[in-house]
């Protein structure tokens, strides 16, 4: 205790120095026996902090970061129903890409066959690599965007394009043409921002989850219109291997069994059609190629809704025996559709 | 009247700054000259002109500042520099209340001697080969603290919406600096224009032969003094007009209760003064320290820049030493690469390339269609290439090379773990691929036999793009990996025996 200078907190200030109209009536057991005005306060205070932290606590604790597979959700089975008779497979050749897929699309029953009115339809082309359309490294834009109008004359009630590119976005949707082209024929194209994926349940042999476009998680019908590519490692890409674009993040893990990731992303993603771009194929360097020297003129459209007999047809282009590619044989053997493409409804048109 | 007029040309030149540097973006940019703020900077073109010994034709457009100058004085602080606006708009952080403060505080100080020996230093340093004016020049830290830190800050918050998500190893630097000059506010209103600004003090040394300047009738004056109250320059027009520091903003003659100040050709001479009132031996002292410091830097990153297997630097870029000659370290060429990859230097390029651009492949690669580094570069430091140049087509016509890739063969998947991958391989942009594969047979942990694609590089194809370092599957350290070995811009860097001189 200060023996000097005005009373601290702590220090005993006899009655005598209170001053006057400060002191309490109370006496000494008045403090011990009942609590007065402040007292009940403070105790208040205390139990309402008390319990605030506990709540606190309670609604903050961990629940386990990660999602469970079974809670997110999965991409629906958009395959369309087959009339009966109706043509499996059709091959358009000529020198107008997008006469030829008129000329298939017709074939098969037309794009009524696949899309209803006021539908939402997702089309994917390859859409990869900063490219020129003449270096075919992407989905020719005259195909797309011949298979937008289609859609949009259809009726379809929304057009999303949309692909996760492997160089930058903007450039490659700009150099393949296929940005312009879609917009001019009435698509709303998704580049592959961070905000444009939704987590989903992949539930396949190697992937369990994956963050995909979201288009694919919305629309009602999804058509695949990819290009036929030489590929060092999968041999080929076509069909199958263009749902590696529907996917963000750490994709480049998947080719260390990349057979089995593409059936597993084919087995998510079941498209209503398929349309096999072959206008100009990529025989080798792929599957960004570069120089012109690598690509053939093929004039080919080939649409049908069996990705595996389509791309055992596209393997035939590229020089490849379609039982000496991985991700064909799996994709037989997965229930994913046929290798035997002679063996379905085929119609070959013009060339 | 004037007032307003000056302030919408500040917000117009502010507006075009921000949108400029906006559009500096692959996909918005298409031919614009995004960067025209940077050409039209008159120190920019002395300094990269003193250094290299020749004038980027770009930066004749400084003519457009430096001969308005000589006719109405340092306008360029208060009507169009977009730090200036910056400054002037935070004025009012230290701002006064009482007119005769601000009069305190708007007058003439000896500190403000200070930003001639900062432009001598940096003329010095120039003089001697090295260019380091865009630590200080208003309009390329202004450009760099908006690309490599405000804006990336911004757009990551928008879900990288603008840009794709952006960061910049140690912004945090540019951060501290480029707020740091505009904190300096808080000791009095526009304390870097008035003490630091080494373009601020050239433009001053151009308006000792500027014909418009401010002048007081002394026969209308009473000394009220509320001129000096407003007064963005610290010029003192209460008592004699510093031309110098005059930066024509026009609020005395606005806040004149008696309108006894006027902006006038030709004023008689005694209205105002051109003194500097630095001693010759300053001026040459701080020259010299520049140059000399030149030696001194040199004898830390050699004479000729030793090689650094991090300094890769953008497509098109001169030799080193000429690169250093020129370049401002502005960030135009990072804002605009369209995958981040180019980053500010800290140790890679020497004391001298502090801030200058190089790729950092494990954040981005150089996208071998794109060209748009050398489009916006506002001194030629690194040349306008176009796609053809740059692609090449071999054999006829070697590409442009940044460097090379090399495997990390304990690291790479095929090679260190007998586990299928070659990434690489299949984003490989040249043709023929420079990443190529062969099938090797294998004997696995458990005694049988597998066979593997294992990935090589051709030195004569790769151009060092980067983009199978960026894609390689091994996070953190990639299992192959580009270094600035055999770049084309300097035989010196050359590795193979047909690649050049010995």
């Amino acid at each position: 205790m200060s023996s000097n200078g005005p009373p601290g907190p702590y220090d005993k200030v006899p009655a005598a120095q209170v001053p006057k109209g400060t002191q309490t009536t109370s006496t000494p057991s008045a403090d011990t026996a009942g609590m007065d005005r402040r007292g009940v306060l403070r105790v208040g205070a205390t139990a309402a902090m008390a319990l605030g932290s506990v709540a606190l606590g309670l609604g903050l604790r961990e629940r386990g970061s990660r999602k469970q597979a079974a809670d997110l959700p999965t991409i629906k089975d958009h395959r369309a129903d087959k009339p009966a008779g109706a043509t499996d497979m059709a091959i358009a050749r000529g020198p107008d890409p997008a006469a030829n897929v008129r000329k298939a699309i017709e074939a098969l029953g037309g794009m009524g066959r696949f899309v209803r009115r006021g539908e939402r339809v997702v089309i994917k082309p390859n859409i990869g690599w900063n490219r020129t359309p003449e270096q075919a490294a992407n989905t020719n834009p005259d195909v797309v965007a011949e298979v937008v109008r289609l859609v949009v004359a259809a009726g379809a009630g929304k057009v999303w394009l949309t692909d996760a590119s492997v160089n930058t976005p903007e450039q490659c949707f700009g150099r393949s043409g296929i940005e312009k082209a879609a917009k001019a024929a009435g698509a709303t194209v998704v580049r592959p921002d961070a905000s444009a994926f939704r987590e989903v349940n992949v539930s396949g042999k190697l992937l369990r989850t994956g963050d995909v476009l979201f288009p694919f998680v919305e629309a009602d019908r999804v058509i695949n219109v990819p290009i036929v590519k030489q590929h060092g490692l999968s041999l080929a890409s076509m069909s199958l291997k263009n749902w590696y674009g529907v996917l963000g993040g750490q994709r480049v893990k998947l080719h260390q069994n990349i057979h089995l990731s593409i059936i597993d992303l084919a087995a998510m993603v079941k498209p209503t059609l398929t349309i096999l771009d072959a206008t100009r194929i990529l025989l080798a360097n792929g599957p960004t190629g570069g120089s012109l020297a690598d690509v053939k003129q093929m004039d080919t459209i080939a649409a049908g809704n069996d990705e595996v007999a389509l791309d055992a047809f596209g393997a035939t282009l590229l020089g490849l025996n379609p039982n000496d590619v991985g991700f064909i044989v799996e994709g037989m053997k997965a229930g994913l559709g046929t290798l035997q493409w002679q063996s379905l409804k085929t119609v070959e048109l013009g060339g | 009247m004037f007032r307003w007029l000056r302030r919408s040309y500040q917000v117009v030149f502010l507006g075009f700054f921000l949108f400029f540097v906006l559009l500096t973006t692959a996909g918005l940019i298409r031919g614009y000259d995004v960067q025209w703020l940077l050409e039209f900077d008159p120190l920019v073109a002395v300094t990269t002109a003193l250094a290299s010994h020749s004038l980027h034709h770009a930066l004749l457009w400084s003519l457009v500042i430096i001969v308005p100058t000589l006719i109405l004085g340092r306008f360029f602080c208060s009507w169009i520099c977009p730090m200036g606006v910056l400054h002037h708009a935070l004025g009012f952080l230290a701002r006064r209340r009482r007119p005769p403060d601000r009069v305190k505080q708007n007058a003439p100080r000896p500190s403000h001697k200070i930003k001639y020996l900062v432009l001598a230093v940096m003329l010095g340093l120039a003089a001697a080969g090295s260019v380091q004016i865009g630590l200080l020049d208003p309009i390329a830290s202004t450009w760099r603290g908006l690309a490599t830190s405000v804006m990336p800050a911004l757009g990551n918050l928008a879900f990288g919406m603008y840009q794709g998500e952006r960061h910049f190893q140690w912004g945090t630097l540019i951060t501290l600096v480029f707020f740091g000059a505009l904190a300096l506010n808080l000791i009095y209103p526009r304390f870097y224009c008035r003490v630091l600004c080494p373009l601020g003090a050239l433009l001053g040394l151009l308006s000792k032969f500027s014909l418009f300047r401010i002048s007081k009738n002394p026969e209308i004056c009473k000394g009220c003094k509320f001129c000096g109250s407003e007064c963005q320059g610290a010029a003192d027009p209460q008592g004699t007009v510093r031309a110098t520091e005059c930066m024509v903003c026009l609020n005395c003659i606005e806040s004149c209760p008696r309108g006894g100040l006027s902006y006038r050709f030709l004023p008689p001479v005694k209205f105002s003064t051109t003194k500097i009132d630095l001693v010759r031996r300053k001026w040459l002292g701080a020259g010299v320290a520049g140059a000399v410091a030149v030696p001194f830097m040199r004898a830390s990153d050699g004479v000729e820049p030793r090689p650094n297997p991090a300094r890769i630097r953008p497509p098109g870029s001169l030799e080193e030493r000429a690169f250093l000659e020129k370049c401002l370290k502005c960030a135009a060429c990072m804002k605009v690469c369209p995958t981040g990859g180019l980053q500010p230097a800290l140790h890679e390029a020497g004391i001298e390339g502090f801030w200058s651009p190089i790729l950092i492949p494990r954040i981005g690669y150089c996208e071998s269609n794109c060209v748009l580094c050398g489009q916006v570069c506002p001194t030629g430091a690194i040349e306008k290439l176009t796609i053809e140049k740059k692609v090449g087509e071999m054999p006829v016509r070697p590409p442009v090379r940044i460097g090379s890739a090399f495997f990390d063969k304990g690291r790479c998947l095929p090679w260190g773990y007998q586990t299928e991958c070659i990434v690489c391989e299949e984003v490989c942009p040249t043709s023929p691929k420079a990443i190529y594969f062969k099938m090797e047979t294998i004997t696995a942990r458990d005694g049988s036999q597998k066979t593997l694609k294992m990935p090589f590089v051709d030195l004569d194809y790769c151009t060092g793009c980067g983009i199978c370092e960026t894609r390689c599957p091994v996070v953190d350290r990639a299992g192959v990996r580009v270094s600035a070995a055999n770049e084309s811009r300097s035989p010196r860097s050359s590795i193979s025996l047909t690649g050049g001189k010995i």
